[in-house]
């Protein structure tokens, strides 16, 4: 009872990554509160699966499985997580900040009257005091969000709905396995029972999914370029380096706007968000929207024209100069001090 | 086939895009009066997807619905500008300080005193990013969503055929009527404003606005009733008072903080070959990297 839920997401065979994030988040928290963690999954086939949710921390995993729920359908899985959270009574439920965790935790919310924020990058357990009425309202979940295109980031909470909902980025927590693992229970629940046939107004007609071509999110080393590596052509001289480091190459929005490099490779607040070891800025001046998706990366190396160029501020190791000629002298001295 | 009433949600938010050093306060709060206030971008894909429909299925109408202050107006005014045929601003103290709930359970009452067939949102506003207040107005009106809208490619009798945009792909839908759809920036522009409208609309008002206006344009509305922006408050929507404003707002903001970022001392490397190769054989020998 009251424990803390995380709607799961799937891709073919295996849970979401950005879940296993949430599950791995929920632990810590759960450990706090004195509470469990549950997990919601919900598809056609999905054999196996509690596992991966057993192994990062699910004590009970629901299950709802139905031929007719193969993809992803708002109005089905918002009956079936409704009538899970009013039966299970929560105190927290996590999704990830994914177009479907976007899509179905304010249709959930709005049904269920509850608070909602959207785009967590952090969340906290603590208490708030409130002068008008003078309660103390313990144990609350601070939903920490930037706001404003990132200029702010504001705490939010729901003192007086439960449960407390929120949609988390992905990338921004850490996934890990609990050592060992306890193996938990399945709950299984009847979708024919909850679904109404009305939920399947909307006819999925044609789907094209694309496997995800780069893997930014999981790369150690980031070499990334700005606006100030000018050109398609000179965004190869970044590739060289990302191949001889074994990294992977992203980019700024400005960088991407200009056509320099692919939108799936854009990092920062409207892209994705890395924590790599290494992350090589090459160019980039680094406005706040960037530097809120890399700014946890273990070391930062910035390489700049321009002395006085924020990213610096945040670097371990700045470069004063042009990329060009940087660049080419990195992949030189790689190649001869390495093996 | 019939032809189809269709509702756009317009926001008028601050341009957070272009925020500059005075857009916060000393306190961490945000400045708005520094901050120049526009038509939600997606809102205006949500204005050209009406419109094409409207394009599509000759006869139909499309009507702006906006809640804000009184100055909204704008926003209705400048959709007329671009091909909407009117538009209703929710308007009263009573809204102010709604979440993404009180404000679509506001906007939803609202939707539900007009007809229509199709409501058609942006997917978010870029003053809190939440993409909820969609969503959350079609539960409210219990009708089915279709978020991240990139095309309504077709509109029939039976419904609409749309081309959804998801992370990674797309995804194309069928869709009864009613529906209330979002639609995702990757959609097309919008179209610009239209001379003859600008002409038309341009003298469009609120009934506040004309009671504020030095001339008395109120002869003029008379004569040419297009020209009344209608306002509702919330006793015209007949909408519960504790359900609005933040008595209606569960989510409340605890701390706001301005972003300030702690500089660390960054090590300064010399461009030259020597600074370069010693910087390498360092990452090399910490295993950063190697
Ligand atoms: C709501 C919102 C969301 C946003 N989301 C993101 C986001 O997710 N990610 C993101 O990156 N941005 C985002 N932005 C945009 C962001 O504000 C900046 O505009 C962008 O990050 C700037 O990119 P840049 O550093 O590449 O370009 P610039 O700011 O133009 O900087 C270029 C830099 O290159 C340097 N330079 C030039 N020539 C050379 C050379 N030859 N060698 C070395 N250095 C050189 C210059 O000194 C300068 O510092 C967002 C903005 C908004 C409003
Ligand atoms: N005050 C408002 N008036 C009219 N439409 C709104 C309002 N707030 C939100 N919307 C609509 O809901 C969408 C999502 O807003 P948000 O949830 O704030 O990101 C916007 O793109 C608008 O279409």
């Amino acid at each position: 009872m009251n424990n803390i839920i995380v709607y799961c997401e799937t891709n073919g065979n295996s849970v979401a990554e950005v879940s296993l994030e949430l599950l791995t988040k929920a632990r810590s928290l759960s450990g706090q509160l004195k509470v469990q963690v549950e997990a919601v999954i919900i598809g056609n086939d999905l054999k196996g699966l509690e596992d991966q949710l057993y192994a990062h921390g699910a004590s009970i995993v629901h299950k709802a499985e139905d031929s007719r729920l193969e993809f992803y359908q708002t109005l089905p899985h918002t009956s079936i997580v409704v009538e899970i959270f009013r039966k299970e009574e929560p105190q927290i439920c996590l999704f990830g900040a994914t177009p479907v965790g976007r899509d179905l935790a304010p249709r959930i919310a709005s049904s269920l009257k509850c608070g909602l924020t959207a785009d967590c990058t952090s969340l906290e357990i603590g208490d708030h005091y409130e002068k008008k009425t003078d309660t103390t309202f313990k144990d609350l979940l601070y939903q920490i969000r930037p706001a404003f295109g990132g200029n702010i980031v504001a705490t939010i909470i729901n003192p007086g709905t439960r449960p407390q909902l929120a949609t988390v980025r992905e990338g921004v927590m850490k996934r890990e396995e609990t050592n060992p693992v306890v193996k938990g229970k399945i709950k299984n629940w009847n979708v024919s029972e909850i679904a109404k046939k009305d939920d399947f107004v909307i006819e999925i007609i044609e789907r094209q999914i694309e496997e995800k071509r780069v893997n930014i999110k999981g790369s150690q080393i980031i070499v990334a370029g700005g606006y100030g590596v000018g050109s398609k052509e000179n965004f190869n001289l970044l590739f060289q380096l990302a191949d001889v480091l074994g990294a992977e190459v992203g980019g700024t929005r400005a960088a991407v706007d200009a056509g320099y490099i692919d939108h799936d490779r854009q990092i920062g607040q409207t892209g994705v968000t890395v924590r790599p070891k290494l992350y090589i800025a090459c160019g980039i001046s680094g406005q706040i929207q960037h530097r809120a998706g890399m700014m946890e990366s273990s070391m930062i190396i910035s390489i700049n024209t321009d002395a006085s160029a924020p990213i610096n501020s945040i670097a371990d190791y700045v470069i004063v100069g042009n990329f060009s000629e940087i660049v080419p002298k990195m992949i030189k001295y790689y190649k001869k001090n390495s093996k | 086939m019939k032809a189809l009433k269709i509702i756009v949600l317009a926001k008028q938010v601050p341009d957070t895009r272009n925020v500059g050093k005075d857009a916060m306060k000393a306190d961490g709060t945000v400045n708005r009066a520094a901050l120049e206030a526009i038509f939600n971008p997606e809102d205006l894909n949500a204005l050209e997807q009406a419109l094409r429909i409207k394009d599509m299925v000759p006869g139909s109408t499309v009507t702006l619905l906006t809640m804000g202050p009184g100055r909204a107006a704008e926003v209705i005014r400048e959709g007329m500008y671009r091909g909407a045929d009117n538009g209703y601003l929710l308007t009263d103290r009573k809204f102010a300080g709604s979440d993404t709930l009180a404000t679509s359970y506001a906007i939803a009452t609202a939707v539900s005193k007009m007809e229509y067939d199709i409501v058609v949102a942006g997917r978010q506003a870029i003053d809190g990013d939440t993409a909820q207040v969609g969503p959350q107005a079609a539960e409210k009106l219990g009708i089915p969503q279709v978020t991240y809208v990139e095309e309504v490619e077709k509109v029939d009798a039976k419904g609409l055929v749309i081309k959804r945009r998801l992370d990674n792909g797309m995804e194309r839908v069928k869709a009864p009527l009613p529906v209330l759809i979002t639609v995702h920036s990757s959609a097309p522009d919008c179209r610009p404003r239209i001379a003859k409208n600008v002409m038309k609309f341009k003298h469009a008002r609120t009934l506040t606005e004309l009671q504020d206006a030095t001339e008395d344009y109120s002869q003029m509305i008379n004569n040419r009733p297009y020209l009344k922006i209608n306002e509702w408050s919330v006793a015209d929507i007949g909408a519960d008072e504790e359900a609005l404003g933040l008595s209606g707002s569960p989510t409340k903001v605890k701390k706001i903080e301005n972003v300030v970022f702690k500089a660390n001392e960054a090590m300064v490397i010399q461009a030259n070959d020597k600074e370069i190769e010693s910087l390498i054989v360092e990452l090399i020998e910490n295993h950063t990297i190697g």
